[in-house]
């Protein structure tokens, strides 16, 4: 388990799966030249997106040490890989992406530490727009479903992924996610990421932005000390601001710091809770579900315009 | 942050390519990090050791390349060294800086037997 953050591996849960592997077979050889194979398997059948992970680039072996070693002595030798760590991440999300673009959805990663009112947040913004829009949400923790329910409370589908020792979502989660949610066409998904000001800010999860809460009641320097984060985002929700007459905490200041992590931040000043400043977001996802609506009639008629020459060219 | 996952992603490649290559064993792996990358050096390769255990990679020396920080000057017009994310310009003081480089996580080679 990692000592900064506590990730883990294996532990992701989708709500309702018992079990969660995927049909792969692992193969062990052990130092005794015995060979186990334990095929897992499960009820998945969606395609997994298998991509060949191809090496990018040439594959250049008379670069490393082998060429210098003579016959016979040190087998050893380098192999270029040039990939991105994340590759396998950013693949996932990337197919997501298209996913949801193919289908004039308006995806929006939440993010921000626990406790600045991301599901109230979620629950407001739900309540005043679910007679305009279908909505779907993912909800990320470490363990339980009370935001899943606090979700479906008010009438919309969502879905709890628990990480377990986990301390993000990844493309992959949100990915069975949309299997299971089979979210509407133009309609607006939700994701909840898990509370935490670190480690979601590396991980795309194929949404159109990364939406940063940070509340009144944390400290102005926050984007400072985690930059990570409010650079990864392009809009910042400051909530809370209710609460500001009773706070001495500088809303300026913290707007400001924000920009100084990253200039192009488009920022609100809200507050859940009394309604305040709220308008400006709700119009701002208006806005963002229109242009996704329009990605998608354009894609569509793109594809008309194609059947369409097509068939002339059929007849001919 | 989330090094452990990193790792993990790390580990994966390195264990395809090597299987790939028909390697017995991975003795180094070379990987590429920016300085304003999200990555914690030291922690990655705690890490790595921990996930390597028992693999092919078990016991692979980790040898890690610093890419230096570079960032669009909007102001100058000019590209600058940059060690912060949040940096101001080195030229003019100024926050409209975009790092351009220094980004990056990625597994350069490795070495195998």
């Amino acid at each position: 388990m990692c000592t900064t953050c506590g990730c883990g591996a294996g532990e992701t849960r989708i709500e309702g799966d018992a079990a969660h592997s995927h049909d792969h077979e692992h193969s062990h050889g052990h130092g005794d030249g015995t060979v186990h194979s334990h095929p897992h398997d499960h009820g998945h059948d969606h395609s997994h997106h298998h991509h060949e992970h191809g090496v990018a680039g040439d594959l250049d072996f008379g670069a490393g040490p082998a060429r210098a070693h003579a016959p016979g002595m040190s087998q050893s030798r380098m192999v270029q890989i040039e990939q991105d760590i994340l590759a396998k991440n950013n693949t996932y999300a990337k197919a997501n992406r298209a996913w949801f673009d193919e289908r004039g959805i308006f995806a929006l990663n939440l993010v921000s530490s626990p406790g600045s009112g991301k599901t109230t947040l979620l629950v407001k913004t739900i309540e005043a727009l679910k007679g305009k829009v279908a909505i779907t949400v993912v909800e990320g923790d470490q363990q339980t479903s009370n935001d899943a329910e606090r979700i479906r409370a008010t009438g919309v589908p969502a879905l709890q992924i628990n990480t377990g020792k986990g301390c993000h979502l990844d493309a992959h989660m949100v990915g069975h996610a949309l299997e299971r949610l089979k979210p509407a066409d133009e309609s607006l998904f939700l994701i909840e990421n898990v509370g935490n000001l670190v480690c979601p800010a590396a991980f795309d999860l194929g949404e159109h932005h990364k939406v940063a809460i940070l509340s009144v009641t944390e400290g102005e320097d926050k984007p400072l000390k985690y930059p990570d984060m409010f650079r990864a985002a392009d809009v910042m929700l400051l909530n809370k601001c209710d609460l500001l007459p009773y706070l001495d905490f500088n809303a300026d200041l913290a707007e400001e710091n924000a920009r100084r992590v990253n200039p192009d931040l488009t920022i609100f000043r809200v507050s859940a809770t009394s309604g305040d400043g709220m308008a400006a977001w709700l119009s701002w996802i208006e806005a963002g579900l229109e242009t996704q609506g329009g990605k998608r009639a354009e894609t569509v008629d793109a594809l008309k315009n194609r059947i369409a020459e097509l068939e002339r060219q059929l007849r001919r | 942050m989330h090094e452990m996952s990193l790792a993990e992603g790390v580990l994966q490649l390195v264990e395809e390519t090597a299987r790939r290559e028909g390697a017995a064993r991975v003795k180094t792996v070379v990987l590429e990090i920016g300085q304003l990358s999200s990555v914690e050096p030291e922690a990655l390769k705690f890490c790595f050791e921990a996930v390597a255990h028992g693999t092919m990679a078990d016991g692979a020396a980790l040898a890690i390349l610093d890419v230096p920080g570079a960032g669009w000057c909007m102001a100058c017009s000019a590209t600058v060294p940059l060690q912060e994310v949040f940096g101001t310009c080195p030229q003019c003081g100024g926050y409209q800086v975009q790092a351009t480089g220094g980004t990056e996580m990625r597994v350069k080679e490795i070495e195998i037997e």
